[in-house]
């Protein structure tokens, strides 16, 4: 099902969306990956303050290629989830609604995605040109010394992403996987 | 008859070549994800087949790489063993040359000077630098940088001989396997047979070289690389992993002799995003 949702996004439509579900994202989305997340892990772990309040917020795993003049990014598509699940379930309990990645998540995520009504997204890997042009807007909000790896602002319109962990756990990639499995199977 | 070459040629090749293959595909991997966009049988996988190919349009028309992680350089150099090089360091001159593609380019800088510290190094460098000495008096430059979703899915296994045929076949799959969504596929998966730890694991990073669609000059071996790429497409996964027919786009192998207890096997797996780029100087 095609849906078109706002970010940054509420428990109402986060609930209202299931595994399988086809989105357009526009809004704010703010981009962190590896360094972005080890940093905001440390501060949390001295009870220190986050550069971004996390509250409804949607995270983009993305580290962009570079802007040539005139346009806001280069190439941006969505780098693996799984590397961040050591610090996400902390940052789901702040209020973290939504995460835009790809690949498979850790069963304590997926918890902390039931626990919290939260929602996880892939957008389509190794489609960084196509994606970049649902970005309007980029401006790098912390850890500027990082590079490609800064907290990044962005203002995105109809960026195309796929529900995969929906708010009450339901994974896409083990349910599609088995369809197709299958399918195979009684076609020998 | 000794012939010189300029190493400062060497770095202007792999600046351009660099960029060159960040902005695209060669023809056999547009040609492959063609096909498999007429055979895929679930409609969400035709769906991201297609955004695949626009993807490639828009990279190459509007000069945005296709992927944002422009990867690690991976180079290889086959020196002719005529050639005299001059003019400067040769693994300086390679890296110079990753240097300015990175740069001017606008490429993505994803190299770390440590593993531990993880400091950017800022313009891609040092590049991984792979050299063989071979006859001749010219020099093959292949250019193929890697991207580290699919890098980091990739696996060596130190089999039993007696595991044999099926031992490598289960290997191979399970890599595939346990890759699913996070390699971005459909892949393609670069296979080395035989040799020792680090020969298997080369060689596997070659055989992604080898074009897709082309196969092994051992009958067996072509026989293996077909019946694994039916199985893995049977797996499941699909396109981006969100279920489908279509996970990967080859299989190639490659072999070498071993050793009489030892069967290693490595599976290098690439996205669909299979980057690589060949000139002769």
């Amino acid at each position: 099902m095609n849906k078109y949702i706002t970010a940054p996004i509420d428990k109402t439509a986060i609930e209202s969306l299931k595994a399988g579900d086809y989105v357009y994202i526009s809004g704010i989305v703010y981009t962190a990956r590896d360094a972005a997340h080890k940093r905001m892990y440390e501060i949390l772990q001295k009870n220190g303050n986050l550069p971004i309040d996390l509250k409804e917020q949607v995270i983009y795993y993305m580290g962009p290629s570079p802007a040539r003049e005139g346009r806001p990014v280069g190439s941006a598509g969505p780098t693996t989830a799984s590397r961040m699940d050591k610090y996400t379930p902390q940052l789901l309990d702040l209020g973290l609604g939504a995460m835009i990645g790809k690949g498979k998540r850790s069963q304590e995520v997926i918890d902390a995605i039931i626990r919290n009504k939260a929602v996880y997204f892939a957008a389509v890997g190794g489609a960084g040109a196509l994606l970049s042009k649902c970005i309007i807007e980029s401006e790098v909000v912390a850890y500027d010394d990082l590079g490609t790896e800064a907290i990044r602002k962005l203002k995105v319109k109809d960026f195309p992403a796929i529900v995969v962990i929906d708010s009450k756990g339901n994974n896409l990639y083990e349910m599609a996987v088995k369809e197709y499995r299958r399918l195979e199977e009684t076609e020998k | 008859m000794i012939r010189e070459i300029q190493v400062k040629d060497i770095t202007e090749n792999i600046k351009e070549m660099c960029i060159n293959v960040n902005y695209s595909l060669s023809d056999d991997m547009v040609c492959a994800l063609g096909k498999a966009g007429k055979k895929e049988k679930s409609e969400l996988g035709r769906q991201i087949l297609d955004q695949l190919k626009e993807n490639l349009q828009i990279a190459e028309a509007d000069s945005i790489p296709i992927c944002q992680d422009t990867g690690m350089a991976v180079v290889f150099l086959e020196i002719g063993q005529d050639v005299h090089l001059i003019g400067g360091s040769l693994e300086e001159a390679v890296n110079e040359g990753v240097r300015r593609g990175y740069t001017e380019g606008y490429l993505r800088k994803s190299v770390v000077g440590d593993p531990l510290i993880r400091e950017n190094t800022k313009d891609n460098t040092p590049a991984v630098l792979h050299t063989r000495i071979v006859d001749g008096d010219k020099i093959r430059i292949t250019v193929a940088p890697k991207g580290f979703g699919s890098e980091n899915m990739s696996r060596v296994f130190m089999l039993k001989p007696a595991e044999g045929e099926e031992g490598v076949k289960n290997a191979v799959l399970t890599a595939v396997q346990d890759a699913g969504p996070n390699a971005c596929p459909p892949m393609v998966v670069g296979v080395g047979i035989g040799g020792t730890f680090e020969k298997c694991a080369l060689m596997a990073k070659e055989a992604l070289l080898r074009p897709v669609g082309s196969h092994s000059e051992i009958p067996y071996i072509k026989e293996m690389e077909e019946e694994l790429l039916q199985r893995i497409n049977m797996l499941g996964i699909g396109p981006g992993g969100l279920g489908g027919t279509t996970t990967a786009l080859a299989v190639n192998i490659k072999t070498y002799p071993t050793h009489i207890a030892g069967l290693p096997v490595a599976v290098n797996i690439c996205c669909h995003v299979n980057r690589h780029i060949v000139r002769i100087i």
